[in-house]
Protein backbone atom coordinates (compact mmCIF):
# COMPACT_ATOMS: atom_id res chain seq x y z
CA UNK A 1 0.00 0.00 0.00
CA UNK A 2 2.81 2.37 0.92
CA UNK A 3 4.57 1.88 -2.42
CA UNK A 4 1.33 2.63 -4.25
CA UNK A 5 0.85 5.88 -2.34
CA UNK A 6 4.45 6.87 -3.06
CA UNK A 7 3.94 6.30 -6.80
CA UNK A 8 0.64 8.20 -6.76
CA UNK A 9 1.90 11.26 -4.91
CA UNK A 10 5.20 11.47 -6.69
CA UNK A 11 3.40 11.36 -10.05
CA UNK A 12 1.01 14.13 -8.97
CA UNK A 13 3.34 16.49 -7.15
CA UNK A 14 7.04 15.68 -7.32
CA UNK A 15 7.41 14.40 -10.86
CA UNK A 16 4.48 16.33 -12.23
CA UNK A 17 4.20 15.45 -15.92
CA UNK A 18 3.81 19.01 -17.12
CA UNK A 19 5.87 21.05 -14.72
CA UNK A 20 8.78 18.72 -14.06
CA UNK A 21 8.92 16.35 -16.98
CA UNK A 22 7.72 18.84 -19.63
CA UNK A 23 5.29 16.37 -21.18
CA UNK A 24 2.05 17.59 -22.70
CA UNK A 25 3.12 21.21 -23.01
CA UNK A 26 1.06 21.81 -26.15
CA UNK A 27 -2.31 21.39 -24.43
CA UNK A 28 -0.87 22.99 -21.29
CA UNK A 29 -0.26 26.21 -23.24
CA UNK A 30 -2.98 25.72 -25.85
CA UNK A 31 -6.16 24.99 -23.94
CA UNK A 32 -5.45 26.77 -20.69
CA UNK A 33 -7.15 30.03 -21.61
CA UNK A 34 -10.22 29.21 -19.56
CA UNK A 35 -10.93 26.74 -16.81
CA UNK A 36 -13.81 24.96 -18.57
CA UNK A 37 -11.80 23.78 -21.56
CA UNK A 38 -8.86 23.02 -19.28
CA UNK A 39 -11.07 20.65 -17.27
CA UNK A 40 -12.49 19.00 -20.39
CA UNK A 41 -9.03 18.40 -21.78
CA UNK A 42 -7.80 17.01 -18.45
CA UNK A 43 -10.68 14.53 -18.18
CA UNK A 44 -9.96 13.30 -21.69
CA UNK A 45 -6.25 12.95 -20.89
CA UNK A 46 -6.89 11.02 -17.65
CA UNK A 47 -9.31 8.74 -19.51
CA UNK A 48 -6.91 7.99 -22.36
CA UNK A 49 -3.94 7.61 -20.00
CA UNK A 50 -5.74 4.91 -18.03
CA UNK A 51 -6.96 2.87 -20.99
CA UNK A 52 -3.70 3.15 -22.93
CA UNK A 53 -1.73 1.97 -19.91
CA UNK A 54 -4.18 -0.90 -19.44
CA UNK A 55 -3.46 -2.02 -23.00
CA UNK A 56 0.20 -1.20 -23.62
CA UNK A 57 1.53 -2.75 -20.39
CA UNK A 58 0.23 -6.30 -21.06
CA UNK A 59 1.08 -5.90 -24.74
CA UNK A 60 4.72 -5.16 -23.95
CA UNK A 61 5.21 -7.63 -21.13
CA UNK A 62 3.32 -10.61 -22.58
CA UNK A 63 3.79 -10.20 -26.33
CA UNK A 64 6.66 -7.91 -27.31
CA UNK A 65 9.22 -8.65 -24.61
CA UNK A 66 9.07 -12.49 -24.67
CA UNK A 67 9.51 -12.43 -28.45
CA UNK A 68 12.55 -10.11 -28.39
CA UNK A 69 10.56 -7.35 -30.02
CA UNK A 70 11.21 -4.76 -27.33
CA UNK A 71 12.81 -2.45 -29.89
CA UNK A 72 9.43 -2.13 -31.63
CA UNK A 73 8.06 -0.44 -28.50
CA UNK A 74 7.77 3.07 -29.93
CA UNK A 75 6.11 2.03 -33.19
CA UNK A 76 3.63 -0.33 -31.53
CA UNK A 77 2.76 2.02 -28.69
CA UNK A 78 1.99 5.02 -30.87
CA UNK A 79 -0.08 2.78 -33.13
CA UNK A 80 -2.02 1.40 -30.18
CA UNK A 81 -2.63 4.85 -28.73
CA UNK A 82 -3.78 6.28 -32.06
CA UNK A 83 -6.21 3.47 -32.75
CA UNK A 84 -7.38 3.40 -29.14
CA UNK A 85 -8.30 7.06 -29.30
CA UNK A 86 -10.27 6.44 -32.50
CA UNK A 87 -12.11 3.43 -31.06
CA UNK A 88 -12.89 5.22 -27.82
CA UNK A 89 -14.28 8.11 -29.77
CA UNK A 90 -16.57 5.82 -31.76
CA UNK A 91 -17.69 3.91 -28.65
CA UNK A 92 -18.48 7.04 -26.71
CA UNK A 93 -20.41 8.48 -29.61
CA UNK A 94 -22.67 5.42 -29.86
CA UNK A 95 -22.98 4.41 -26.22
CA UNK A 96 -22.53 7.42 -23.96
CA UNK A 97 -23.45 10.54 -25.98
CA UNK A 98 -23.34 12.97 -23.00
CA UNK A 99 -19.75 11.95 -22.22
CA UNK A 100 -18.92 12.18 -25.91
CA UNK A 101 -20.22 15.69 -26.19
CA UNK A 102 -18.00 16.80 -23.33
CA UNK A 103 -14.84 14.88 -24.24
CA UNK A 104 -15.38 14.44 -27.97
CA UNK A 105 -13.61 17.57 -29.14
CA UNK A 106 -10.54 16.80 -27.09
CA UNK A 107 -10.08 13.13 -27.92
CA UNK A 108 -8.64 13.43 -31.45
CA UNK A 109 -6.27 16.09 -30.22
CA UNK A 110 -4.47 13.91 -27.73
CA UNK A 111 -3.28 11.19 -30.09
CA UNK A 112 -0.04 13.04 -30.51
CA UNK A 113 0.08 14.34 -26.97
CA UNK A 114 3.49 13.37 -25.69
CA UNK A 115 2.19 12.90 -22.15
CA UNK A 116 0.35 9.73 -23.21
CA UNK A 117 3.22 8.09 -25.09
CA UNK A 118 5.63 9.31 -22.41
CA UNK A 119 3.55 7.69 -19.69
CA UNK A 120 3.37 4.31 -21.40
CA UNK A 121 7.14 4.31 -22.07
CA UNK A 122 7.93 5.44 -18.52
CA UNK A 123 5.85 2.60 -17.10
CA UNK A 124 8.03 0.14 -18.97
CA UNK A 125 11.32 1.94 -18.23
CA UNK A 126 10.61 2.13 -14.51
CA UNK A 127 9.76 -1.56 -14.42
CA UNK A 128 6.39 -1.02 -12.77
CA UNK A 129 4.02 -3.95 -12.24
CA UNK A 130 0.56 -3.75 -13.81
CA UNK A 131 -1.11 -2.32 -10.69
CA UNK A 132 1.73 0.13 -10.16
CA UNK A 133 1.45 1.25 -13.79
CA UNK A 134 -2.27 1.87 -13.42
CA UNK A 135 -1.68 3.92 -10.29
CA UNK A 136 1.07 5.83 -12.06
CA UNK A 137 -1.38 6.55 -14.90
CA UNK A 138 -4.00 7.89 -12.49
CA UNK A 139 -1.41 9.99 -10.69
CA UNK A 140 -0.01 11.36 -13.95
CA UNK A 141 -3.51 12.27 -15.11
CA UNK A 142 -4.40 14.02 -11.88
CA UNK A 143 -1.06 15.85 -11.93
CA UNK A 144 -1.79 17.01 -15.48
CA UNK A 145 -5.23 18.24 -14.42
CA UNK A 146 -3.83 20.05 -11.38
CA UNK A 147 -1.20 21.86 -13.42
CA UNK A 148 -3.63 22.73 -16.21
CA UNK A 149 -6.36 24.06 -13.92
CA UNK A 150 -3.96 26.08 -11.77
CA UNK A 151 -2.40 27.55 -14.88
CA UNK A 152 -5.71 28.43 -16.52
CA UNK A 153 -6.75 30.22 -13.34
CA UNK A 154 -3.62 32.33 -13.55
CA UNK A 155 -4.05 32.99 -17.27
CA UNK A 156 -7.58 34.30 -16.88
CA UNK A 157 -6.17 36.78 -14.35
CA UNK A 158 -3.30 37.66 -16.69
CA UNK A 159 -5.74 38.73 -19.37
CA UNK A 160 -6.86 41.62 -17.24
CA UNK A 161 -3.44 42.77 -16.14
CA UNK A 162 -1.11 45.17 -17.85
CA UNK A 163 1.91 43.43 -19.26
CA UNK A 164 4.81 45.12 -21.10
CA UNK A 165 4.18 44.92 -24.84
CA UNK A 166 7.17 42.68 -25.44
CA UNK A 167 6.05 40.11 -22.87
CA UNK A 168 2.40 39.96 -23.91
CA UNK A 169 0.86 36.60 -24.66
CA UNK A 170 3.03 33.55 -24.52
CA UNK A 171 6.17 34.98 -22.86
CA UNK A 172 4.35 36.10 -19.73
CA UNK A 173 2.44 32.82 -19.65
CA UNK A 174 5.72 30.91 -19.72
CA UNK A 175 7.19 33.04 -16.96
CA UNK A 176 4.11 32.34 -14.82
CA UNK A 177 4.48 28.65 -15.63
CA UNK A 178 8.03 28.96 -14.37
CA UNK A 179 6.73 30.34 -11.06
CA UNK A 180 4.24 27.45 -10.71
CA UNK A 181 7.11 25.08 -11.44
CA UNK A 182 9.12 26.67 -8.62
CA UNK A 183 6.16 26.11 -6.30
CA UNK A 184 5.98 22.47 -7.36
CA UNK A 185 9.72 22.16 -6.87
CA UNK A 186 8.99 22.76 -3.21
CA UNK A 187 7.33 19.35 -3.07
CA UNK A 188 10.67 17.70 -3.86
CA UNK A 189 11.29 16.29 -0.41
CA UNK A 190 7.64 15.70 0.36
CA UNK A 191 7.74 11.99 -0.32
CA UNK A 192 10.63 11.34 2.08
CA UNK A 193 8.97 13.53 4.68
CA UNK A 194 5.68 11.67 4.40
CA UNK A 195 6.78 8.11 3.85
CA UNK A 196 10.46 8.15 4.73
CA UNK B 1 16.70 44.31 -44.41
CA UNK B 2 14.27 46.39 -46.42
CA UNK B 3 15.52 45.27 -49.80
CA UNK B 4 15.32 41.67 -48.67
CA UNK B 5 11.76 42.21 -47.66
CA UNK B 6 10.76 43.93 -50.90
CA UNK B 7 12.16 41.33 -53.24
CA UNK B 8 11.99 37.92 -51.68
CA UNK B 9 11.58 36.37 -55.15
CA UNK B 10 15.13 37.27 -56.05
CA UNK B 11 16.34 34.55 -53.75
CA UNK B 12 16.60 31.13 -55.34
CA UNK B 13 13.45 29.31 -54.23
CA UNK B 14 15.31 26.20 -53.11
CA UNK B 15 17.62 28.17 -50.87
CA UNK B 16 14.52 29.80 -49.47
CA UNK B 17 13.21 26.39 -48.37
CA UNK B 18 16.25 26.01 -46.17
CA UNK B 19 16.55 29.52 -44.79
CA UNK B 20 12.89 29.99 -43.90
CA UNK B 21 13.13 27.36 -41.16
CA UNK B 22 16.03 29.07 -39.45
CA UNK B 23 14.50 32.44 -38.67
CA UNK B 24 11.27 33.46 -40.36
CA UNK B 25 9.44 30.23 -39.61
CA UNK B 26 11.64 28.97 -36.82
CA UNK B 27 9.74 25.97 -35.47
CA UNK B 28 10.35 26.72 -31.80
CA UNK B 29 10.35 30.49 -31.50
CA UNK B 30 7.92 31.40 -34.29
CA UNK B 31 5.63 28.43 -34.85
CA UNK B 32 5.90 27.21 -31.24
CA UNK B 33 6.00 23.58 -32.20
CA UNK B 34 7.97 20.83 -30.53
CA UNK B 35 8.47 22.71 -27.31
CA UNK B 36 8.32 19.68 -24.99
CA UNK B 37 11.84 18.48 -25.80
CA UNK B 38 12.91 22.09 -26.30
CA UNK B 39 12.46 22.59 -22.58
CA UNK B 40 13.16 19.12 -21.25
CA UNK B 41 16.57 18.31 -22.72
CA UNK B 42 18.11 21.77 -23.00
CA UNK B 43 19.96 21.69 -19.70
CA UNK B 44 23.26 21.77 -21.58
CA UNK B 45 24.52 22.58 -25.08
CA UNK B 46 25.64 19.01 -25.61
CA UNK B 47 22.20 17.52 -24.93
CA UNK B 48 20.52 20.18 -27.08
CA UNK B 49 22.85 19.45 -29.96
CA UNK B 50 22.23 15.70 -29.69
CA UNK B 51 18.47 16.18 -29.63
CA UNK B 52 18.61 18.66 -32.49
CA UNK B 53 20.62 16.36 -34.74
CA UNK B 54 18.42 13.36 -33.94
CA UNK B 55 15.28 15.37 -34.73
CA UNK B 56 16.83 16.75 -37.92
CA UNK B 57 17.59 13.26 -39.15
CA UNK B 58 14.02 12.11 -38.47
CA UNK B 59 12.56 15.25 -40.09
CA UNK B 60 14.67 14.84 -43.19
CA UNK B 61 14.01 11.14 -43.70
CA UNK B 62 10.32 11.34 -42.82
CA UNK B 63 9.86 14.24 -45.24
CA UNK B 64 11.62 12.28 -47.99
CA UNK B 65 9.57 9.10 -47.52
CA UNK B 66 6.27 10.93 -47.09
CA UNK B 67 6.95 12.92 -50.22
CA UNK B 68 7.83 9.80 -52.22
CA UNK B 69 4.66 8.06 -51.03
CA UNK B 70 2.42 11.10 -51.32
CA UNK B 71 0.42 9.71 -54.24
CA UNK B 72 0.10 6.23 -52.75
CA UNK B 73 -1.15 6.94 -49.23
CA UNK B 74 -4.94 7.40 -49.24
CA UNK B 75 -5.81 10.75 -47.71
CA UNK B 76 -8.19 9.25 -45.14
CA UNK B 77 -5.48 7.27 -43.38
CA UNK B 78 -2.63 9.64 -44.03
CA UNK B 79 -2.07 10.76 -40.43
CA UNK B 80 -1.66 7.19 -39.06
CA UNK B 81 0.56 6.38 -42.05
CA UNK B 82 2.76 9.41 -41.34
CA UNK B 83 2.98 8.45 -37.67
CA UNK B 84 4.15 4.95 -38.57
CA UNK B 85 6.81 6.29 -40.97
CA UNK B 86 8.04 8.76 -38.36
CA UNK B 87 8.11 6.23 -35.53
CA UNK B 88 10.08 3.84 -37.74
CA UNK B 89 12.82 6.43 -38.22
CA UNK B 90 12.70 7.31 -34.52
CA UNK B 91 13.35 3.67 -33.71
CA UNK B 92 16.37 3.72 -36.02
CA UNK B 93 17.73 6.86 -34.35
CA UNK B 94 17.07 5.42 -30.90
CA UNK B 95 19.00 2.24 -31.68
CA UNK B 96 21.92 4.18 -33.18
CA UNK B 97 22.15 6.44 -30.12
CA UNK B 98 21.90 3.43 -27.79
CA UNK B 99 24.72 1.70 -29.63
CA UNK B 100 27.17 4.54 -30.21
CA UNK B 101 26.35 7.27 -27.69
CA UNK B 102 25.30 5.55 -24.46
CA UNK B 103 25.94 8.72 -22.41
CA UNK B 104 23.65 10.77 -24.60
CA UNK B 105 21.06 8.01 -24.40
CA UNK B 106 21.28 8.18 -20.62
CA UNK B 107 20.73 11.94 -20.46
CA UNK B 108 18.04 12.21 -23.15
CA UNK B 109 16.11 9.22 -21.77
CA UNK B 110 12.49 8.93 -22.84
CA UNK B 111 12.71 12.08 -24.94
CA UNK B 112 14.30 10.10 -27.80
CA UNK B 113 11.26 7.85 -28.42
CA UNK B 114 9.12 10.94 -27.85
CA UNK B 115 10.53 12.50 -31.04
CA UNK B 116 7.70 10.48 -32.61
CA UNK B 117 5.09 12.84 -31.22
CA UNK B 118 7.08 16.00 -31.89
CA UNK B 119 4.56 18.26 -33.63
CA UNK B 120 7.12 19.69 -36.05
CA UNK B 121 7.77 16.41 -37.80
CA UNK B 122 4.14 15.43 -38.29
CA UNK B 123 3.36 19.04 -39.08
CA UNK B 124 5.95 19.27 -41.86
CA UNK B 125 4.86 15.91 -43.27
CA UNK B 126 1.25 17.07 -43.39
CA UNK B 127 1.73 20.67 -44.47
CA UNK B 128 4.71 20.40 -46.77
CA UNK B 129 6.00 16.97 -47.74
CA UNK B 130 2.62 15.42 -48.57
CA UNK B 131 2.05 18.04 -51.26
CA UNK B 132 5.49 18.59 -52.78
CA UNK B 133 8.11 16.60 -54.68
CA UNK B 134 10.96 14.90 -52.77
CA UNK B 135 13.77 17.39 -53.35
CA UNK B 136 12.10 20.52 -51.90
CA UNK B 137 10.72 18.33 -49.09
CA UNK B 138 14.18 17.19 -48.08
CA UNK B 139 15.41 20.79 -48.14
CA UNK B 140 12.43 21.85 -46.06
CA UNK B 141 13.20 19.09 -43.57
CA UNK B 142 16.83 20.15 -43.46
CA UNK B 143 15.97 23.82 -42.96
CA UNK B 144 13.41 23.12 -40.25
CA UNK B 145 15.84 20.72 -38.58
CA UNK B 146 18.60 23.32 -38.57
CA UNK B 147 16.18 25.91 -37.22
CA UNK B 148 15.10 23.49 -34.51
CA UNK B 149 18.71 22.69 -33.60
CA UNK B 150 19.64 26.37 -33.50
CA UNK B 151 16.69 27.04 -31.20
CA UNK B 152 17.54 24.13 -28.89
CA UNK B 153 21.20 25.08 -28.73
CA UNK B 154 20.41 28.72 -27.96
CA UNK B 155 18.12 27.70 -25.09
CA UNK B 156 20.73 25.18 -23.95
CA UNK B 157 23.51 27.76 -24.12
CA UNK B 158 21.68 30.27 -21.94
CA UNK B 159 20.72 27.59 -19.43
CA UNK B 160 24.16 26.03 -19.26
CA UNK B 161 25.98 29.35 -18.92
CA UNK B 162 23.64 30.67 -16.24
CA UNK B 163 22.87 27.37 -14.55
CA UNK B 164 26.19 25.59 -14.31
CA UNK B 165 28.64 28.30 -15.37
CA UNK B 166 30.00 26.26 -18.24
CA UNK B 167 29.92 25.96 -22.03
CA UNK B 168 30.00 22.46 -23.50
CA UNK B 169 31.23 21.15 -20.16
CA UNK B 170 34.06 23.70 -19.92
CA UNK B 171 33.69 25.29 -16.51
CA UNK B 172 34.40 29.01 -16.37
CA UNK B 173 32.64 29.88 -13.13
CA UNK B 174 33.80 27.60 -10.37
CA UNK B 175 31.23 26.47 -7.86
CA UNK B 176 32.89 28.25 -4.92
CA UNK B 177 33.53 31.56 -6.69
CA UNK B 178 32.07 34.82 -5.44
CA UNK B 179 29.42 34.71 -8.18
CA UNK B 180 27.76 31.32 -8.05
CA UNK B 181 25.92 29.77 -11.02
CA UNK B 182 22.13 29.98 -10.74
CA UNK B 183 21.24 26.36 -10.18
CA UNK B 184 17.55 27.09 -10.83
CA UNK B 185 18.28 27.65 -14.54
CA UNK B 186 19.02 23.99 -15.18
CA UNK B 187 16.01 22.92 -13.12
CA UNK B 188 12.54 22.77 -14.75
CA UNK B 189 11.43 26.29 -13.63
CA UNK B 190 14.49 27.77 -15.36
CA UNK B 191 13.49 26.05 -18.58
CA UNK B 192 10.12 27.81 -18.67
CA UNK B 193 11.72 31.11 -17.70
CA UNK B 194 14.51 31.11 -20.28
CA UNK B 195 12.13 29.98 -23.02
CA UNK B 196 9.63 32.70 -22.11
CA UNK B 197 12.29 35.41 -22.31
CA UNK B 198 13.69 34.07 -25.59
CA UNK B 199 10.20 33.95 -27.16
CA UNK B 200 9.72 37.56 -26.10
CA UNK B 201 12.95 38.52 -27.88
CA UNK B 202 11.97 36.51 -30.97
CA UNK B 203 8.62 38.33 -31.09
CA UNK B 204 10.35 41.67 -30.76
CA UNK B 205 12.88 40.80 -33.45
CA UNK B 206 10.35 39.61 -35.99
CA UNK B 207 8.20 42.63 -35.27
CA UNK B 208 11.13 44.87 -36.12
CA UNK B 209 11.94 42.92 -39.29
CA UNK B 210 8.38 43.07 -40.51
CA UNK B 211 8.11 46.76 -39.59
CA UNK B 212 5.50 46.26 -36.92
CA UNK B 213 2.86 44.97 -39.29
CA UNK B 214 0.50 43.37 -36.77
CA UNK B 215 2.84 40.54 -35.88
CA UNK B 216 1.68 40.55 -32.31
CA UNK B 217 0.21 37.12 -32.92
CA UNK B 218 0.27 36.19 -29.31
CA UNK B 219 -1.84 33.19 -30.20
CA UNK B 220 -0.31 29.77 -30.00
CA UNK B 221 0.59 27.72 -33.01
CA UNK B 222 1.06 30.49 -35.47
CA UNK B 223 1.54 27.69 -37.96
CA UNK B 224 -2.11 26.84 -37.54
CA UNK B 225 -3.08 30.20 -38.91
CA UNK B 226 -1.83 29.34 -42.37
CA UNK B 227 -3.02 25.78 -42.38
CA UNK B 228 -5.84 24.62 -40.22
CA UNK B 229 -4.67 21.03 -40.10
CA UNK B 230 -1.67 22.08 -38.06
CA UNK B 231 -3.83 22.67 -35.02
CA UNK B 232 -5.12 19.10 -35.13
CA UNK B 233 -1.65 17.71 -35.16
CA UNK B 234 -0.33 19.79 -32.41
CA UNK B 235 -2.35 18.38 -29.52
CA UNK B 236 -4.86 21.09 -29.00
CA UNK B 237 -3.09 24.31 -29.81
CA UNK B 238 -5.36 27.21 -30.72
CA UNK B 239 -8.38 25.24 -29.57
CA UNK B 240 -8.58 27.53 -26.57
CA UNK B 241 -9.79 30.48 -28.60
CA UNK B 242 -12.30 28.63 -30.66
CA UNK B 243 -13.80 26.81 -27.71
CA UNK B 244 -14.26 30.10 -25.93
CA UNK B 245 -16.21 31.82 -28.67
CA UNK B 246 -18.19 28.98 -30.17
CA UNK B 247 -18.00 25.46 -28.88
CA UNK B 248 -17.31 23.22 -31.84
CA UNK B 249 -20.10 20.73 -32.35
CA UNK B 250 -18.97 17.11 -32.65
CA UNK B 251 -19.76 16.79 -36.34
CA UNK B 252 -17.79 19.88 -37.14
CA UNK B 253 -14.95 18.67 -34.97
CA UNK B 254 -14.90 15.45 -36.88
CA UNK B 255 -14.91 17.31 -40.16
CA UNK B 256 -12.18 19.56 -38.94
CA UNK B 257 -10.16 16.56 -37.79
CA UNK B 258 -10.25 14.85 -41.15
CA UNK B 259 -8.87 17.99 -42.63
CA UNK B 260 -11.54 17.89 -45.33
CA UNK B 261 -12.29 21.53 -44.80
CA UNK B 262 -9.61 22.58 -47.23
Amino acid sequence: MREFLIILFSAILVNNFVLTRFLGLCPFLGVSKNIKTALGMSYAVIFVMIISTAITWPLFNYILYPRDLAYMQTVIFILVIASLVQITEMFLKKLIPPLYSSLGIFLPLITTNCAILGLTILNIDEGYSFVESMIHAVGAGIGFMLALVLFSGIRTKLEHSEVPRMMQGLPIALVSASLIAIAFYGFKDLIEQLFG
Amino acid sequence: MASQKERPKNKPPLLNEITKGVLRENPVFRLLLGICPALAVTTSVENSLGMGIASTFVLLSANLVVSLLRNIIPSKVRIPAFIIIISGFVTVVHMVIQAFFPDLNESLGIYIPLITVNCIILGRAEIFASKRPPFPSVLDGLGMGIGYTVALVSIGLVREVLGSGAILGFQFISADAYIRPLMIMILPPGGFFVFGILVAFAQKLSERIENGSSTGDTDLCAGAVNDRSACVICGGCSLGDRAKTTPMDPEQAKHHKRGDSE
